[in-house]
């Protein structure tokens, strides 16, 4: 099978224009005639079905959490990007898409990145419409805050809360959806299997949570917005339910895996205090804007870091990047985090932190406009780790953060499954290796928006959709092996639990395919995982019964997903020889540990292909053309 | 770094809506300060699974106090004995060594219990679901400069927008009033230009949502304005009541 992007020919700020122009539409008699699916509410799922809904297709929208409004884009923290140019700062729409694509180390593909940026500014104009309490300047108008990556101020905020004010009005365009009775919405479901009619997504099979009962819903179209899968590595900024499962059972039945080893490791993070930890707690990128990264001059130099005058402090992103200091990229920040705490310069308990220093910016602005742009985040720092950001610097680490590898999408954002779609996190597509900050809002609601309306009404007009229902043989097929998993899951009754396992993987994974990678670590990786995954099946314990609430049975279900795809994202990173963004394969580096790019032989998106239980996947590749932007070494100095 | 405190807790468990429930006594060994309750929980269910115990089920997913899926009474309050915390943000440090920790589920008639700490609490999104938003579609946006809006303003609503949806305002409240759920709603959209279309009849949609959901009415106990995670204050409900006579007053149904 070839793969098709299908990005639409002429010059590049035309091609959304023209395809919107091209593409068939749906007329609106007709639309009700159709039911589609939507697997998550975050702020992808949530915008596509609000916005689907409000066109007069039927929806049907699902999520794990008892509430569409609490998924995991509730938590991001600094905010969303679009090129407003209000600052009159030199920001354009060519410029965001630049910095993406630069961002994203040169692996997305610029119709798609240029799309995004395009939207940017409809999907700020949507929110402020909707009520979303952005911050304000004192005449009233919007107000914009940098963010790494970008020399130029774009990025819009609600304090330290976005994500949850951004999803709350995608909840609340959902929730007028659902009055209305257009949207239909299934809390509390987790989608399990993705039903294949005739080579096209009919359908899923979820579990319901609350009585457990395995329920089959049919549409024309499925549209899977589940989220990213950083919780392969136990610990990560991840909510709990945070999982791979959708998107690996659809991996399962066709849709091709692209880039699974691009996973962002985020700079500015809580440490890990102890060893039953159940997550990490990011603090917002913004606080780079006032805070100052360092650490001792003098490896293992423990004294308290008042002690440490200024002479013996080495600030090394000002020092390594003189021009964008501490505001480089995630992936830079995570990197030259790691490079000095390799030279026992980290600090803390465990050796496992730098300082991020607010003094000179409090003595600058006063404590109270610290307070005003980060006062929600500093009560949370003092609250987790019993110390106050005010008087002493914060201690922060990277830790595993999103993830820009997922399902991948042509430009309609259709998987290799024909009306099987993608949206947000989930997918592969904007972010190259690496996501900038503030970006990935912009990318779901770009998705749920502004993206999906248009494309899935050029599948669906298209035609040649037979009307297929729950009753059809394919669903029975697909519940029985659904039944069969958690049949077999609770028969185990083995010694060890499936959080057990999950913390050995992510351990495991961390350790040498997490910020830095190199060919004998993924090769040990591969030999091992598998090894696990038996021990999974034949040890692992789950409590309670089938038809019931069941949160073991929850979690079982996902480590074992787990378990096989860690397997897929280290052959990923393994069969990657270069390193660019997130993804820094040790071999490959420049005299001064920067990531170094093979254009000649990796200018391309890996997409992998599902061949069987036991099969070695296979590994296609999209080659990426670069014509609006010439390839060049990122350079943040 | 784990720890070695030891605790008692007492925990409220029921199999599902139909059943009673009842008081269990569980140990913890080996906490540290640094751990959260819901960490210290994990471990009593890793050990619970393996003697092949049903384990403890508890709603939680951010962890982080955002997105409002945790909820338990603590000791008698909702979220715990902290002001401002959500129950996912409760650290051991907080308690003594082996002290006796109570754990229990939120009680109100609207928030039936489903298994053991979680109940459901989908009364809050049919609340929603009658008027808690401004109804523009997608694509109908003007410019988003082209409404200024005063900081003051903006930065109120902001504090009403807080709000995580847990729970813990009807829970804390002696007549299990949603007043102040309700009131952040009413509030954020009320302050902003963008909200004035719907407001009156806003105001009256939700009330009358609320009351159909069963929740009970206010009298002035503020004790939602103590248990509220994110410190949304009384007077929100205090602009509810105003914005909703008013409504009433001039509606013409
Ligand atoms: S788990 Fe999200 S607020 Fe507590």
């Amino acid at each position: 099978m070839s793969l098709d992007a299908k990005i639409p020919t002429g010059p590049l700020e035309q091609k959304w224009d023209n395809h919107r122009f091209h593409t068939k539409l749906v007329n609106p008699a007709n639309r009700r005639k159709f039911e589609i699916i939507v697997v998550g509410t975050g702020l992808a799922g949530a915008s596509a079905a609000a916005s689907l809904g409000e066109m007069g297709y039927n929806v049907k929208a699902f999520c794990l959490q008892d509430s569409p409004r609490r998924a995991h884009s509730i938590a991001a923290q600094g905010g969303i990007n679009a090129a407003k140019n209000y600052p009159n700062d030199g920001d354009s729409v060519h410029r965001l898409f630049y910095d993406t694509i630069k961002g994203g180390d040169f692996r997305a593909r610029e119709a798609n990145v240029h799309r995004l940026a395009q939207v940017s500014n409809s999907i700020i104009d949507q929110c402020v419409a909707q009520g979303v309490p952005f911050g304000r300047e004192y005449g009233g108008s919007l107000s914009n805050r940098s963010f790494g990556g970008a020399q130029v101020s774009r990025t819009f905020y609600s304090r330290g809360q976005t994500g949850q004010q951004l999803l709350l009005g995608a909840y609340g365009a959902l929730m007028r959806q659902a009055a209305s009775g257009q949207v239909k919405i299934f809390p509390r479901r987790e989608m399990l299997d993705l039903v294949v009619v005739d080579g096209r997504a009919r359908g899923i099979v979820c579990r319901n949570m609350v009585d457990g009962k395995i329920e089959s819903h049919a549409g024309h179209a499925v549209l899977l917005c589940t989220g990213g899968y950083g919780n392969v590595f136990y610990l990560s900024t991840n909510a709990a339910s945070c999982n791979v499962t959708a998107t690996w059972r659809a991996h399962k039945r066709g849709a091709f895996f692209g880039n699974p080893c691009f996973t962002q490791i985020h700079p500015t993070c809580i440490p890990v205090a102890g060893a039953q930890q159940s997550k990490l707690t990011l603090m917002s990128e913004s606080l780079r804007n006032d805070g100052r990264v360092w650490v001792p001059k003098t490896a293992g130099d423990n004294r308290s870091p008042s002690q440490i005058p200024e002479s013996e402090r080495d600030y090394y992103l000002e020092r390594r990047y003189p021009s964008f200091g501490n505001l480089v990229p995630r992936d830079v920040a995570s990197r030259a985090a790691k490079a000095v705490i390799d030279e026992k310069k980290g600090v803390g308990p465990t050796g496992l932190a730098v300082y991020l220093d607010f003094a000179d910016s409090i003595k600058r602005l006063g404590a109270d406009v610290i307070r005003e742009r980060y006062g929600n985040l500093f009560d949370m720092y003092a609250h987790i780790t019993a110390e106050d950001p005010y008087q002493t610097p914060m201690r922060i680490y990277p830790a595993v953060h999103y993830a820009m590898g997922g399902l991948w999408v042509d430009y309609n954002l259709m998987t290799t499954v024909p009306g099987l779609f993608c949206l947000g996190e989930a997918n592969f597509s904007d972010h190259g290796a690496n996501r900038l900050g503030a970006s990935a809002l912009m990318q779901g609601l770009a998705d749920g928006y502004f993206v999906i309306p248009y494309t899935l009404g050029g599948y669906l007009a298209s035609g040649g959709i037979p009307s297929v229902g729950a009753d059809h043989a394919a669903f029975r097929d697909a519940e029985k092996a659904v039944e069969e998993q958690t049949r077999r899951l609770l028969a185990v009754q083995g010694r060890r639990t499936a959080a057990d396992f999950h913390r050995q993987l992510g351990l495991l994974l961390w350790d040498k395919c997490g910020m830095a990678r190199n060919e004998a670590g993924l090769k040990d990786l591969l030999s091992r995982i598998p090894g696990i995954r038996e021990e999974f099946w034949q040890n692992v314990k789950v409590a309670g019964q089938k038809e019931s609430f069941n949160q073991a049975l929850e979690r079982a279900g996902r480590v074992a997903d787990f378990l096989e795809f860690a397997e897929l994202l280290v052959r990923d990173a393994l069969e990657r020889r270069e390193s660019c963004g997130g993804h820094f394969r040790e071999e490959f580096q420049t005299p001064d540990n920067e990531a170094r790019r093979d254009d000649k032989n990796f200018a391309h998106a890996a997409a992998w292909e599902y061949r069987g239980d036991g099969q070695d996947p296979m590994r296609h590749a999209e080659p990426l053309t670069f014509e609006a932007v010439s390839l060049a070494q990122r350079s943040y100095q | 770094m784990s720890g070695d405190m030891r605790f008692t807790l007492k925990v409220w468990r029921q199999k599902n809506a139909a059943e009673m429930g009842r008081f269990e006594i569980y140990e913890a060994k080996g906490v540290s300060p640094d751990m959260s309750l819901f960490e210290m929980l994990d471990a009593v269910n890793e050990d619970l699974i393996l003697k092949g115990e049903d384990p403890i089920a508890f709603d939680h997913d951010c962890r982080e106090g955002i997105c409002g899926t945790c909820g338990s009474v603590i000791n008698g309050q909702p979220h715990g004995p902290e002001t401002g915390t959500t129950t996912c943000q409760v650290f051991m440090r907080l308690f003594k060594a082996g002290d006796t920790i109570t754990i229990e589920p939120f009680r109100a008639k609207a928030f039936p219990v489903v298994k053991d700490l979680i109940v459901d609490r989908s009364a809050f999104d049919r609340i929603i679901a009658a008027g808690g938003y401004v109804s523009v579609g997608t694509g109908a946006a003007p410019e988003a400069n082209t409404l200024p809006v005063p900081k003051e303003k903006s930065e109120l609503a902001m504090d009403a927008a807080a709000c995580i949806g847990c729970g813990a305002c009807v829970a804390a409240c002696p007549n299990a009033a949603a007043m102040l759920f309700v009131g952040a709603k009413i509030s954020h959209l009320g302050l902003l230009p963008q909200g004035q279309p719907e407001r009156d009849r806003r105001s009256i949609a939700l009330r009358r949502a609320m009351d159909r959901e069963g929740f009970g009415n206010c009298t002035n106990h503020a004790e939602c304005e103590a248990a509220c995670p994110k410190e949304i204050k009384m007077r929100n409900i205090a602009r509810f009541n105003r914005d909703y006579l008013k409504a009433s007053f001039l509606s013409e149904e």
